[in-house]
């Protein structure tokens, strides 16, 4: 494999003194690998990618993203939030700005961009996930489907190395989900780093270069996602698999 | 074979339900309890508003002349006690012959804050304009300067006066009430206990008590003589204990920002202050607008209390006004319902605002 992006070394989390949510993570991604990590609710799968641009703070162990040492280090965790993009469950774009100026945030405050380079960035971002259109609008005058691609140009707009996505299909109509699954098989294309909280196994079938299978805080299963579902190796898996796919 | 979907056309609705009669209708005589209140409050109004009229209208008495007031006492109001008083009442003890001073200082002051008000003035140059209006405020209300002779800051009074506090007690008590709001919510715990301190010390005293330290017991602890000048010190004190009220008000805006917004400025690299300032306050500050205005309006009649400091504010200044002239006295409530009517100008035009301004805020809420 290719140059290690991201690695987790015996990473262990808390909350609170008594859950262990994270337990001896150790993991490492490939630039342009393109990972999909599924597992019960509760497993701990949103709390790794999580880590990876500190949202949440690990209390043992080491992750380093793209060479550098995630620590108490504001700089050091602002230069990696530039590195890394992130889409939610909830999108979380900002309401009272327009998709256009949801867009140019960042590059402009945070980028030093000039407006009107950020906004023909932005407007070339739109057109990537094929909403250009909408720029004027508000982003709750747009369908889900619309914000979560919004979303992703938001986060694009920095020119990150990786993208995490923590399920960002989970809080769509079944109609919508495609054209945002669509987006991200494109981006996967492009060849972008990519860790995926999902369960649309379809999707993980379409693009990953691995899945990862977690439950109870620790990674169960890592395998090719051809291997993964022909051939799950542990019964935790198996009766994972058998219920998000049996029906 | 599969069943073709057809779509139906929209139709207007059968009964009106827009315009003055249907309004009329569903409203004031909907079911029999609309019914009731509607006729009792038309038989108040039958009753009442008539002798309203003829006490304040047409038995009332405009001429400055004390004696016709007298005679007319009880059956008609008595409006030439602010023909005769009205200088006094709205500038106070400033010096008469001076009196235009306060007059373009307060017109002045009034054009800016309106002019503030008025999306086309949002640009940067509105900071210039302050920074030009103010200076010229004091320099014309206090003089000393260009001509003008020096008027101490304790002869200053009426409507000005109460202008001045409540402009000065909102534009400092805002970004005040912001910081410590954002204090409170700090994860620093020094920064965050001095916050609940402030805010539970100031909230647990009347707004009385803080202008009795502020202009009696602050100049124990200084020098003789080295004191700031007593409306500094009871406009500090406003402005404490506004911005405390105010920062409550503030705070629950910030709580109601649900944590993904957060998360999604720092995903983006934004910093702690950038995050607030471009996506926390926007939205927590609209969310609050309502309550924001009602601090606002607080703080504008708050102001009537300095007089117990011996500042002589608009309310004090009519006091002032009638107590020292047993001619005019027995028509003070004539002159209470005049400042009522300034007190009521500002205060309605400052809710109208607000409504305004949410209108404009709720824009990106609007589906």
């Amino acid at each position: 494999m290719t140059e290690k992006i991201i690695v987790f070394d015996k990473v262990n989390k808390w909350y609170g003194n008594n859950f262990h949510v994270l337990r001896d993570i150790d993991l490492e991604v490939g630039q342009g690998e393109r990972i999909v990590i599924c597992g019960p609710s509760g497993s701990g799968k949103s709390t790794l990618i999580r880590c990876i641009n500190r949202l949440e703070v690990h209390q043992e162990g080491r992750i380093v993203v793209d060479g550098v040492e995630l620590s108490d280090d504001l700089k050091a965790i602002e230069r990696i939030r530039r590195e890394v993009g992130m889409v939610f469950q909830q999108f979380n774009l900002f309401p009272h700005l327009t998709v256009l100026e949801n867009l140019t945030l960042a590059p402009m405050w945070v980028g030093k961009t000039p407006k009107k380079e950020a906004e023909e960035r932005a407007m070339h971002q739109l057109q990537r996930v094929r909403i250009a259109e909408q720029a004027g609008k508000y982003p709750l005058q747009l369908s889900g489907g619309q914000q979560q691609r919004v979303a992703i140009a938001r986060a694009l707009c920095l020119t990150p190395k990786i993208m995490l996505f923590d399920e960002p299909t989970s809080a769509l109509d079944p109609e919508m989900i495609k054209e945002v699954l669509d987006v991200m098989i494109e981006l996967a294309g492009q060849g972008m780093t990519m860790l995926c909280v999902t369960h649309e196994m379809g999707f993980a079938k379409a693009v990953a270069n691995r899945v990862i299978f977690m439950d109870e805080g620790q990674i169960v299963e890592q395998n090719s996602p051809d291997e993964f579902f022909e051939n799950p190796q542990s019964d935790r898996t198996k009766d994972f698999l058998s219920k998000i796919l049996g029906h | 074979m599969s069943a073709v979907f057809k779509s139906i056309a929209p139709r207007p609705a059968p009964v009106r339900t827009e315009g003055f009669v249907p309004w009329v209708r569903a409203n004031l005589f909907g079911d029999w309890k609309s019914i009731a209140t509607t006729l009792i409050i038309l038989g108040l109004a039958f009753a009442y508003v008539p002798g309203i009229v003829s006490w304040g209208a047409v038995n009332a008495v405009f001429k400055p002349d004390a004696d016709v007031c007298q005679a007319a006492r009880g059956t008609g109001a008595c409006w030439g006690v602010v023909t005769e008083k009205y200088r006094l009442i709205i500038f106070g003890r400033y010096p008469y012959e001076a009196q235009w001073r306060p007059e373009v200082a307060t017109i002045l002051l009034l054009a800016l804050l309106i002019a503030s008000c008025i999306r086309a003035f949002w640009r940067p140059s509105l900071v210039l304009l302050w920074a030009l209006v103010i200076p010229a405020f004091f320099v014309l209300m206090g003089g000393g300067m260009l001509g003008l002779e020096a008027v101490s800051t304790d002869q200053w009074g009426g409507l000005p006066l109460t202008i001045m506090l409540a402009t000065f007690g909102i534009v400092l008590a805002f970004p005040l009430s912001v910081v410590v709001a954002l204090g409170r919510r700090s994860e620093l715990p020094a920064i965050r206990s001095l916050c609940v301190v402030y805010v539970e010390l100031i909230r647990g005293v009347p707004l009385i008590s803080v202008l009795f330290m502020a202009s009696f017991m602050f100049p124990l602890f200084m020098p003789v003589g080295k004191s700031p000048d007593v409306l500094i010190r009871v406009l500090v004190g406003i402005t404490l204990f506004a911005a405390a009220y105010l920062a409550e008000t503030v705070r629950g805006g910030l709580q109601a920002i649900p944590k993904g917004q957060i998360e999604a400025a720092q995903s983006l690299g934004l910093s702690y202050w950038q995050t607030q300032r471009k996506i926390v306050l926007p939205q927590a500050l609209a969310m609050v607008v309502p309550g924001i205005m009602n601090n606002f309006i607080a703080i504008f009649k708050d102001t009537s209390l300095v007089t117990i400091v011996s500042l002589y504010e608009l309310t004090g200044a009519l006091s002032l006004a009638l107590n020292s002239d047993a001619d005019w006295r027995p028509f003070k409530i004539e002159g209470y319902l005049f400042i009522t009517l300034i007190y009521f100008t500002f205060c309605f035009s400052m809710s109208r605002y607000s409504l305004w301004i949410e209108k404009r805020v709720s824009v990106s809420k609007t589906r």
